[in-house]
């Protein structure tokens, strides 16, 4: 546990040192921003004292940063041959995945945190829901970690940043909407099994204000199977 | 902590990177890994740091194999990789600090260990900088820095000597020196005076094969078998000279090297001496011996023998 957190805080740092962290964070902040509040079926319009509508754009805004985040975490390592020197200390490959898995998901959690302010300010404007609110960053974080798991397979599979960067963002792409439109243009089984597996549906779920044990197990696993492939392919150096 | 390697093998592909090495180092021994490009030599020290896994037979570090035990092994070992990846953007000090983090070092006694090191290897000046603003010698130090971070009983230093200048060679040469005096180091180089000047013995590899084991003398003494004279003798007809010095019991081949200036290369019946001979001739004759010298072989020609083939 030592050695992950040493990596996740390693990771932290060297996302805040090169810009990386503050651009993504002004970039989400203004995006997810301008929408909310200002442009648009902003929450002025609506006339609702619901942050919905945060939520469909950070739904969009987390989608395309969470690959740039992840991108380098593991390519840029192979690059310049410092995964040697980092799996040679007393670590496993499992450490070495986990902690760069969670410093993206603080990152963004870092992120996520700094919209509190429009929860502050909707409370001031009418009655909101606490539920769905909390429901709706559970949503983001849950689809947000789902999404750093694919960005940081991707980065395992190559080591051109820009590669892992379109390969997390076209894996992402099936999730994020491929799968449902596949479940439109079908009927019976087939329909139902690509329903299954678009995340839009079990964030809309999740983000309305129902927690479903399903939802969990679907983000659980897309996080496992993200984490696992992962360490698999950093463990594949040794087969050939 | 002893290095034991017993039958050690590896494969890329169909090409066999390490064929069936065995050998031992022991605590206190520096152990020089010599051998062309390609040889195996990086695959090796990959494989006893635990980078790559192990293909055939075993690796044991203090008497426990890396197989089973390779994470907590680990902690015993530092490595310096072929050309010394380093994290560019961090900061000399908190790279070193991250390094004996990783190693499980604990808090209290990473800041004096950085400090130490820091000392060591002569990178007080430097250590508020970013690694990617240091020249290729201070990244070097930063490489076996981090390698030695965690006073590990076991260095395994893959080419610690490129891009340093000669004065920073010798500083690292007596580092290793002083380190090899209780700890289990290999390490490996292209550069052959260094062999001799850091190493207590030479392992040279060659196609994934050991072809030598042994110190730089043994090796020596194993190449050559024969005396090599080199010979100047003034006074006298180079063609006599040839005749007389042929005449001579121990004496097997004479060559002459320049007939204007007498100089000529002799070479001995193996296990003879002929350089007392040569002197009586000389004095019996009137020549006058103005040269004798004797040929060593050099560590080079040994490695050029046995790896060229």
């Amino acid at each position: 546990m030592h050695a992950v957190w040493t990596i996740t805080q390693k990771e932290l740092q060297s996302y805040f040192d090169s810009l990386i962290a503050y651009i993504v964070l002004i970039l989400f902040l203004g995006f997810s921003g301008f929408f909310t509040w200002l442009y648009g079926s902003d929450i002025f319009f609506v006339g609702q004292a619901s942050l919905q509508g945060f939520f469909s754009v950070a739904y969009w805004t987390l989608f395309f940063f969470t690959p740039a985040l992840t991108m380098r975490l593991l390519a840029e390592e192979k690059k310049s041959g410092t995964i040697e020197m980092l799996l040679t200390k007393a670590v496993t490959d499992r450490q070495v995945v986990w902690g760069k898995f969670l410093s993206a998901v603080i990152l963004v959690g870092v992120a996520l945190a700094c919209t509190a302010p429009y929860v502050f300010t909707l409370s001031k404007i009418g009655n909101i829901d606490a539920g769905e609110i909390l429901c709706g960053y559970a949503g983001l974080a849950l689809m947000s970690a789902s999404y750093i798991s694919i960005g940081l397979y991707a980065s395992s599979q190559t080591n051109n940043q820009i590669v892992a960067f379109l390969l997390a963002l076209s894996i992402g792409l099936f999730f994020h909407v491929i799968f449902e439109v596949l479940a439109g243009s079908f009927v019976g089984f087939t329909s139902q099994l690509f329903a299954l597996l678009s995340l839009s549906n079990h964030f809309d779920s999740i983000s309305r204000g129902v927690v479903d044990s399903r939802d969990l197990v679907y983000f659980g696993s897309i996080i496992f199977v993200g984490l696992f492939l992962s360490e698999l392919s950093l463990t594949k150096r040794n087969l050939n | 902590m002893d290095i034991h390697i017993e039958n050690l093998t590896k494969n890329y592909g169909f090409q066999k990177a390490v064929d069936h090495i065995s050998f031992d180092v022991k605590p206190g021994e520096v152990l020089g890994f010599l051998g062309p490009n390609g040889a195996g030599k990086s695959t090796t020290m990959k494989m006893i740091t635990g980078y790559l896994s192990i293909g055939e037979g075993d690796v044991l570090l203090g008497g426990k194999s890396v197989r089973d035990s390779g994470d907590e092994l680990k902690r015993h070992v530092g490595y310096l990789p072929e050309n010394n990846p380093l994290y560019l953007d961090m900061p000399v000090i908190d790279y070193l600090g991250f390094c004996a983090a990783l190693q499980g070092m604990n808090k209290g006694e990473i800041g004096k260990r950085i400090r130490e090191m820091v000392r060591v290897c002569g990178l007080n000046s430097e250590k508020h900088k970013k690694i990617g603003e240091l020249s290729k010698g201070y990244r070097q130090r930063v490489g076996l820095a981090q390698a030695m971070i965690h006073d590990p009983e076991i260095l395994v230093l893959d080419e610690p000597t490129t891009g340093l200048d000669p004065n920073q060679i010798v500083e690292i040469r007596k580092l290793i020196r002083e380190l090899g005096k209780e700890k289990t180091v290999v390490l490996s180089t292209h550069i052959l005076p260094e062999v001799e000047a850091t190493c207590d013995r030479i392992l040279i590899i060659n196609k994934g094969k050991i072809v030598a084991n042994g110190t730089a003398e043994n090796l020596r003494k194993q190449a050559t078998g024969r005396e090599i004279l080199k010979l100047r003798i003034e006074d006298g007809k180079a063609d006599d000279i040839v005749h007389e010095l042929h005449r001579i019991k121990s004496v097997d081949i004479v060559e002459m090297v320049d007939k204007s200036m007498n100089r000529f290369e002799v070479q001995s019946n193996t296990g003879l001496s002929s350089k007392r001979e040569i002197f009586q001739l000389c004095v019996q004759k009137g020549w006058v011996l103005s040269e004798l010298i004797p040929l060593e072989t050099r560590l080079e020609d040994i490695f050029r023998n046995l790896t060229m083939n």
